[in-house]
């Protein structure tokens, strides 16, 4: 049987963090109402000319740099001419045969190999408005998000040699991932897929195994989280070889993920080709950018994820998936390595950080950079573990309590009074009371039944109000038992 | 190179003119002549010329990413031939 092999690429558009539109001055935002964040320029009226966002070129280059490419000493827009009501000049200011970033890459380690995922192209354009369908044969359109400005990232089918291509859901998956952190960490953008500000349409083909050429391709739509492009191009690879192996052919088209019923539906397909007649844009000049410049942009480039990863690993000796763990968005990466930097127990810090502190975060909603808590808090805490004033599990309780309040955590310990018992007296005491009130467990115990020792422990701790240290406890009861 | 009615019927498609087929064959001629008149251009010896998608010397006009008022939300809509809730309407179309 024919063995097949597939061809992924991923067209990834990204919505940048300016305060205003690409080629006017409307602010950039999310939601509000309809129709008032537009003006001349991005309703396309006449005579209204398009002025570039300086700062938009420069997120933009840093991102190309950070993702590896060689950024053109010059570039220019193009017209691409299609009409569609979401568009109100009936073309969009793109970039063509002459984009501002080129061959770059993104590693990713999905399923433990390592790989560079070929970048073609980094570009810059504008978005499209928004069309809200209504009932019946109308729909409403909404300029506000006309002329945003857009950044498309586009990967490299076949790759040039020394890089890779992506093959599997997973992979797919994993390149849109760290390509969301790589933007997170360098504050280009807030990549939030639910609110649209990256949209990811990859486009997939399989072929049989070995064969240069490439099979048919289809894209995919509407794919609003990573779940839903691992499940959309993982249906779409065995939809297709189910085709070739009926003996069918794969049509090219554009289909639909449909996350309700987890499938991909063809939408209409094209009657025409589209055919965008690109020409470059007459209403902006050529930008030429030369070696400062970029040698500046360069510079600004924070530590990247991997960067910070193997450096977690490496400084503070953690294990790959705490580090991965950590260095998931920038702010918490920031707040562990403060900590880290603070304490003599980086790996300790570590598991209080990824257990305790990411449990109370998302249970509580509250966003890393907001919290209360400063290294101070964290090691002041396991100072108080380390020389024995509070065990771990009243370390757990003044854990919360510094969450929610923002106290110290001695203030805590001396106000509740959570000092832990180490006094063999009272331990002792609490240990007699617990045996001479469960003597039916006693009997058990002596009988065999040792599991029972857990139950005593948590007795005596109750008994002790948590405060008792665990291994006297232990101890103790251990030869009173055995008596 | 002559532009076939067929040429004409595809280009009138992509800027959605709608024309008669007496327009067509007429549209035919006029575009054939009009492209006879840029075939002179050919003559010229650009030998020596770098190719240039602009014609002025000037680079690099950029604006500050300050963020200004924009239109009232009705003066926006005040050109639609036919609005609702402060939105254009347009029939629905399948994306293509
Ligand atoms: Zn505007």
């Amino acid at each position: 049987m024919v063995e097949y092999e597939p061809v992924i690429g991923m067209e990834v558009h990204v919505e940048l963090q300016t305060q205003s539109k690409m080629f006017c001055g409307c602010k950039v935002e999310f939601g509000g109402e309809p129709n008032t964040r537009c003006c001349p320029v991005c309703l396309g009226l006449p005579g209204s000319l398009p002025v570039v966002n300086k700062r938009a070129i420069e997120l933009m280059t840093k991102t190309a740099l950070a993702l590896n490419c060689s950024i053109a000493s010059q570039s220019i827009f193009h017209r691409k001419n299609y009409y569609y009501p979401d568009l109100p000049k009936n073309y969009q200011i793109s970039q063509y045969d002459n984009p501002l970033g080129s061959n770059g890459y993104v590693e990713i380690s999905a399923g433990g190999r390592h790989k560079k995922i070929a970048i073609r192209r980094v570009h810059m354009e504008e978005d499209a408005g928004k069309l809200l369908h209504q009932e019946g044969n109308k729909s409403h359109v909404d300029y506000n998000r006309s002329g945003v400005p857009l950044m498309e990232i586009v990967t490299m089918n076949p790759p040039p040699p020394g890089l890779d291509q992506i093959e599997s859901a997973e992979e797919a998956r994993e390149y849109l991932q760290r390509l969301r952190q790589i933007l997170l960490y360098l504050g280009v953008s807030d990549v939030k897929m639910e609110e649209g500000s990256m949209r990811c349409e990859p486009n997939i083909s399989i072929k049989p195994k070995g064969q240069v050429e490439f099979g048919t391709k289809t894209e995919i739509k509407n794919l609003n989280s990573f779940r839903a492009v691992y499940m959309g191009v993982e249906y779409e690879l065995k939809r297709q070889e189910k085709v070739l192996r009926a003996g069918g052919r794969v049509v090219q088209e554009t289909r639909r993920w449909d996350d309700s019923r987890s499938v991909t539906a063809s939408m209409r397909s094209k009657e025409v080709e589209q055919e965008y007649r690109y020409f470059p844009e007459p209403d902006l000049v050529p930008m030429i950018f030369n070696d400062e410049w970029i040698d500046e942009l360069h510079s600004t480039i924070p530590e990247l994820p991997l960067e910070k990863i193997n450096r977690f690993i490496e400084s503070y000796s953690l294990p790959q998936a705490d580090a991965e763990v950590l260095a998931d968005t920038p702010e918490l990466a920031d707040f562990y390595d403060n900590c880290a930097k603070c304490s003599k127990d980086p790996k300790a810090v570590a598991n209080w950080v990824t257990g305790e502190f990411l449990r109370l975060i998302n249970a509580t909603g509250t966003p890393v950079d907001a919290t209360k808590l400063t290294p101070e808090h964290i090691c002041s805490l396991l100072d108080l573990i380390d020389k024995g004033t509070i065990n771990r599990n009243i370390a757990k309780t003044v854990f919360e309590e510094m969450f929610n309040s923002g106290k110290l955590p001695a203030d805590i310990v001396k106000e509740k009074s959570l000092e832990q018992v180490t006094d063999t007296g009272a331990i002792e005491a609490a240990v007699d009371k617990v045996i001479a009130a469960h003597s039916a467990e006693v009997d058990r115990f002596r009988a065999g039944e040792e599991k029972l020792i857990g139950f005593f422990v948590g007795q005596v701790m109750r008994e002790s109000k948590g405060k008792a240290n665990p291994g006297v406890v232990n101890k103790l009861l251990k030869s009173k038992l055995a008596g | 190179m002559r532009l076939s009615k067929e040429d004409i019927e595809s280009v009138a498609y992509l800027s959605r003119l709608e024309l008669a087929e007496e327009e067509k064959e007429k549209l035919t001629g006029h575009i054939n002549r009009l492209l006879d008149n840029f075939q002179m251009l050919q003559e010229i010896d650009t030998q020596d010329v770098e190719p240039t998608s602009h014609v002025i010397p000037v680079f690099n006009v950029f604006r500050e990413d300050v963020a200004r008022p924009s239109l009232p939300a009705d003066e926006v809509i005040s050109n639609g031939p036919q609005v609702d809730e402060h939105c254009f309407v347009v029939p629905k179309v399948v994306e293509t």
